[in-house]
């Protein structure tokens, strides 16, 4: 019976359940539940489905294939490293909210059809925006609120679109979208914004790093991958996606260079590498593809080792400001291991996860004859590199000595690092074991001496610019300071514009209200004059002469029967 | 020294600048070894010599000169937004 629940369903209702357990059982069930969830979907095989009658319509609640399994290991892979990496997070919403998040998420994944989908869509949304607001300071409160607005616009675009769709065709099957119909137009938004595609990106620079040192590690591995997912499965080969996905590799990194805030440097990394997966699903061959899905795979385990190390950084040290920080390899010895190993996977070094699962969609690209695309691709490789892989560890725990001593990270969290870097490695050194769940057959190696030699030169010419530069004192100095980005429309102009709004309808609201009180006096007057109790209307008329007109109204009604 | 009591190996400048140079002949050794190791071209002129390592050193000169230049557009105080 536990196998054929949905395991999205398990880990919400382990979520809800969450609070009302007695404190000392709350972090194991929380480890325990996606454990579980993982072991179950070991066991499902590609082609299972659970379907059910609801609201009138025939749902899939659970649709697997090699698709939607492969993010779903991950998935669940992310909630216990979550889950253990918080361990001592006990009190409040965030360790419920973060279960319910990853569960609505996971149920998105296996969602057969499009109403199914909006359901965990908007799910997630609200839990993700909790996990923010968790922090509990009023600029999480504020970015959570910006965070959930965006959030529900996305599944409001994919409620309208769903409907268009089902207007035309009949069916909410959750298969090939494409572009041939306005229907398929608004989902491509809906999940965009999940994506962070540029101009729809900065909720995710925006709200990530306001939540708490476990709740960041949360939030980044679940609601973009769902996107890349939801695109990999709705939109496969569409052009404009190749465009789109280069930009996003290309203008994220240079926000990134400038960003005091060390986990905000990695939101923008977020965008840079949803970029690669998003060009690996333009180009919709079964290398771009697969690649998509293998990158997200990847990236959500060094993400959450980079965020991890960095919430480690922001518990112990107190900040994750550039500007605070330097010379913490001294106290977080491990955790400066973990984050470096973390950067060498984002930066695709040989034997790291990022080198086996990067250059499909870059091959991929170059075969299609896409030369430009390819050299801006090769570009952000070398920004990511610099920004995520070299900044990161260096600003944090290398550079100056801030003189902050603290204690090394606590074990659990350690643990997870551990676990994490792990993973990253070994997927870097075996990727077989990566390339035997992608969707498609894998005929590509990434251990050539040509790829590890280019990928090398590449990377340590890098390092040296960095290096060079800074020894120059080129090198921009980390600053206190908002950078703006496009964000600004909404906070400042269009903030303004609304309030403005709400002034001119609050002075149009009295303007009315003050004619409406005129008018009403004049009503007012009026009746008084005539239905008061003097007035000509209000007298009372006699019993006598209301007999008299019934009874004319009778006499005429015979009269017109009988006619 | 600075911080006397835990200082480490990383403490002392001749150190780094060794870790420097040392940056510098693992990347000359890569370069050479362009002239030993066939590779395998993907877009056609990246099988030029020592293209990779030239366009990872520019690559990321122009983008920190860029960073630099879009800073003094977008900088504003930490608080900006809160004000």
């Amino acid at each position: 019976m536990i196998a054929e629940f949905p395991g999205g369903l398990l880990l919400i209702a382990a979520g809800l359940a969450l609070p009302w357990l007695p404190r000392a059982l709350r972090a194991p069930v929380a480890v325990a539940a996606p454990a579980l969830v993982f072991l179950q979907l070991l066991a499902i095989a590609p082609g299972y489905r659970l379907e059910v009658d609801a609201f009138g319509f025939a749902l899939t609640l659970v649709r697997a294939d090699r698709l939607s399994l492969a993010f779903g290991y991950v998935f669940t892979i992310a909630a216990f490293l979550n889950a253990i990496f918080g361990w001592q997070v006990r009190e409040g919403p965030e360790q419920p909210a973060a279960l319910v998040y990853a569960g609505s998420a996971l149920a998105a994944v296996f969602a057969g059809d499009l109403l199914t989908l909006f359901v965990f869509w908007e799910l997630s949304a609200v839990a993700s925006a909790l996990v923010i607001w968790a922090r509990g300071t009023p600029r999480a409160y504020r970015a959570g609120m910006r965070y959930l607005v965006v959030q529900l616009v996305s599944g409001m675009l994919l409620a309208a679109g769903a409907a268009l769709r089902y207007a035309e065709s009949g069916s909410l099957a959750f298969e090939f979208i494409g572009l041939a119909s306005p229907g398929g137009l608004l989902i491509l938004v809906a999940f965009g914004i999940k994506c962070a595609f540029p101009l729809l990106h900065n909720w995710l620079q925006d709200a990530y790093p306001e939540a708490s040192a476990t709740g960041t590690v949360v939030l980044s591995a679940f609601t973009t991958k769902l996107g890349i997912y939801a695109l990999a499965r709705g939109f496969p080969g569409t052009e404009a996606l190749i465009w789109i996905g280069t930009a996003m590799t290309a203008f994220p990194i240079f926000y990134a260079v400038i960003e005091n805030d060390l986990r905000r440097v990695l939101a923008y990394s977020v965008n840079n590498q949803l970029g690669f997966m998003v060009v690996g699903i333009g180009l919709g061959t079964d290398l771009g593809l697969n690649g998509a899905v293998a990158h997200a795979f990847a990236d959500i385990l060094f993400k959450a080792l980079l965020f991890m190390s960095m919430g480690a950084v922001l518990l112990r040290a107190g900040t994750v400001n550039g500007t605070g920080l330097g010379g913490l390899h001294k106290s977080m010895p491990l955790t400066t291991g973990f984050c470096m190993v973390g950067a060498a996977s984002i930066s695709a070094f040989p034997l790291f996860s990022g080198f086996v699962t990067k250059s499909m969609i870059m091959v991929s690209a170059a075969e299609q004859g896409h030369d430009g695309v390819w050299l801006v691709l090769l570009f952000a490789s070398a920004g990511v590199f610099h920004h995520a892989g070299i900044k990161i560890p260096f600003f944090a725990f290398f550079a100056h000595d801030s003189g902050i001593r603290c204690k090394e990270a606590p074990t659990h969290m350690l643990v997870a690092m551990a676990l994490a870097a792990a993973l990253c490695i070994g997927i870097g050194s075996f990727p077989g074991l990566l390339y035997a769940i992608l969707p498609w057959p894998v005929h590509y190696d990434p251990y050539t001496a040509s790829h590890v030699l280019s990928q090398l030169q590449l990377l340590i010419f890098s390092a040296l610019a960095f290096s060079w530069l800074m020894r120059n004192g080129i090198y921009p100095p980390e600053l206190r300071s908002t950078n703006l980005d496009f964000d600004w429309i909404y906070r400042n102009p269009g903030k303004r514009i609304a309030l403005g709004a709400l002034e001119a309808m609050a002075a149009l609201r009295a303007e009315l209200d003050a004619m409406v009180r005129r008018s009403g006096t004049a009503l007012n007057g009026w009746l008084r004059t005539h239905h008061a109790l003097d007035g000509a209307l209000a007298k009372t008329w006699s019993t006598g002469g209301m007999a008299l007109w019934v009874a004319a109204m009778l006499a005429a009604y015979l009269i017109v029967y009988f006619l | 020294m600075e911080h006397g009591d835990d200082a480490n190996w990383l403490d002392r400048p001749g150190n780094v600048r060794r870790l420097y140079l040392g940056l510098w002949v693992i990347g000359a050794l890569l370069v050479v070894a362009d002239l030993v190791v066939h590779r395998h071209a993907e877009v056609g002129f990246d099988g030029w010599f020592a293209f990779y390592g030239a366009y990872g050193f520019f690559a990321c000169v122009a983008l920190v000169l860029a960073a630099k230049r879009l800073r003094r557009a977008v900088m504003r105080p930490e608080d900006y937004y809160d004000r």
